[in-house]
């Protein structure tokens, strides 16, 4: 079991939602989140005063999927979220120890899908 | 002779038509993606700032000034002459600048109304030059032949009362023009933009109901009977038009939305805006009911058949409820209501039917012509949209350097 973790373009989210869909991942969750890398964030005046490198509004993704199923999500969120520009975002990959669906209490793989 | 309650309800309508303006910024804004609605905002409020100045030195003289040309005359450039005596021809009983003043607010707003069809996607440069060129091109002629002595809409006999034709038809087809021209915000068909702020929305709403009473009922230019009669079916009208609207949702989509209501209540109003001082108060719920059935069908039919993004639906609520508002008027108008207006269709006089219409025609070739040529110019030297990756990342930091909401803190 892994652990994708990814951070994008927020108007990209719908295109990866479509590519997730089509590789049937279907269960994600996400989160509005602030940051930047490369990009370098964008400079704001308030009244004169500069704030330079702010941070840039991201989507954070969280995927948790089964070991086949690794390679179609981050194909899928790839497709969906590459412009080729500075800023696209990054995944990450993490083992994921455990996994429980409260629901019915069943553990492990089978909790995931 | 300056009447003292008259010149009140004048200046107090003018403050209450200005409060429109930054009403429509929350309209609007609270509809836009949260990343631009600072952009639409601004928009707003520097449009005050512009065309306040442009009404002063050289609008009011355009628009007002007596002449039988394609503007108004020349002579009351910087209001030079435009005292504080009455002038009879327009309003006997106030000074001349309330009658300015007043007047101030409608060029105001009516390019505010575009705003609506370009949301989210132009270049603010492009955007001021656009709007000081449609002002003067555009409204001021048009103001003129409609409402200034020696404009021959006026001449042939056209009614309208408060600026159904001048300003929403006006503004509703430029917006037309502009949604084509501009083309549809990018990546439309995956990502449909749903309004940020609903309750901006509603305050939005709220403040232009309340706002259009000095629209309509200030549209008297006087405290008198008049103005109580475009006050009552003023507001007749914008309640028929919300009601009608959530009803038309309830039972096509199974539930009515405070949107809904909104948008109707707004549709209401542009529509009994030409016919507030000519009809009586039942044609004003017919014009509030059905206003809302042609919105209806023009936002959720027709835009999506032909596929313009007119992003705020300033073509769908103010072009079409301004031209049933027009045509309303030569069917409803009544001189029992108003003995210096004229009786239309349903009273005897199908000829005034006619009249709204060639006005209502007239408007819609212009507007659209003139409108189109700006902004092919603009275009030419400026460009109107801004570059594809300024458009994902917002207006608000974009263009302007800000952000509406912080995250943290």
């Amino acid at each position: 079991m892994k652990l994708v973790i990814a951070i994008i373009q927020p108007y990209k989210l719908e295109e990866v939602k479509e590519e997730l869909y089509k590789s049937e991942i279907n269960l994600i969750t996400v989160s509005e989140v602030l940051g930047h890398g490369r990009q370098m964030g964008v400079t704001e005046v308030y009244r004169g005063a500069k704030e330079t490198g702010n941070l840039l509004r991201k989507m954070r993704l969280e995927i948790a999927v089964n070991d086949n199923y690794l390679e179609p999500a981050i194909k899928a969120i790839v497709k969906g979220a590459k412009t080729g520009e500075t800023g696209d975002g990054k995944i990450f990959v993490l083992e994921l120890k455990e996994c429980v669906r409260i629901r019915t209490e069943e553990r492990g793989p089978v909790a995931i899908g | 002779m300056v009447n003292a309650g008259d010149t009140a309800w004048v200046l107090m309508s003018s403050a209450l038509v200005l409060l429109m303006t930054p009403a429509l910024a929350f309209f609007y804004g609270g509809m836009v993606r949260r990343k631009n609605v600072l952009s639409v905002l601004m928009q707003c409020f520097i449009i005050v700032c512009v065309l306040s100045i442009q009404w002063v030195v050289i609008g009011y003289s355009l628009s007002f000034a007596p002449s039988k040309g394609f503007w108004g005359g020349l002579q009351w450039l910087g209001l030079n002459g435009v005292g504080l005596e009455p002038y009879a021809d327009y309003a006997g009983t106030i000074p001349h600048q309330a009658f300015m003043v007043f007047q101030m607010m409608f060029a105001i707003i009516t390019p505010a109304l575009i705003i609506g069809a370009f949301a989210e996607r132009m270049k603010f440069s492009a955007f001021l030059v656009f709007t000081l060129l449609w002002a003067t091109f555009v409204y001021d002629p048009l103001c003129h032949w409609v409402w200034g002595m020696g404009g021959w809409l006026r001449n042939i006999g056209a009614l309208d009362f408060a600026g159904g034709t001048v300003v929403h038809i006006n503004a509703g087809i430029a917006a037309l023009v502009t949604a084509i021209v501009l083309g549809k915000r990018s990546n439309l068909d995956k990502n449909v933009p749903t309004p940020h702020n609903m309750p901006f929305v509603v305050l939005g709403t709220a403040l232009l109901w309340f706002g259009w009473f000095g629209f309509n009922a200030g549209s008297a230019l006087a405290a008198n009977g008049l103005a109580v009669n475009a006050f009552v079916v003023t507001n007749t009208a914008a309640a028929a038009a919300g009601l009608s609207w959530a009803l038309i949702e309830w039972l096509r989509n199974g539930k009515p939305t405070i949107f809904g209501v909104c948008s109707g209540a707004v549709a209401g109003l542009v529509a009994i805006t030409p016919a507030a001082g000519f009809v009586s108060v039942i044609p004003a719920i017919i014009i509030g009911m059905l206003v809302s059935v042609f919105c209806f069908i023009a936002v959720t039919v027709i835009k999506p058949l032909f596929g313009y993004d007119d992003s705020l639906d300033a073509f769908g609520v103010h072009c079409v409820g301004g031209i049933w508002g027009a045509l309303a008027t030569g069917l409803f108008a009544s001189r029992l209501v108003n003995s210096a207006g004229a009786d239309g269709l349903f009273f005897g006089n199908p000829k005034q039917f006619l009249v709204q219409l060639a006005a209502v025609g007239v408007t819609i070739v212009y507007t659209s012509v003139v409108t189109l040529i700006i902004y092919k110019l603009v275009d030419l030297f400026i460009g109107v949209r801004v570059d594809e990756k300024s458009e994902a990342m917002g207006l608000d930091l974009t263009q302007h350097h800000e952000r509406a909401y912080t995250v943290l803190e």
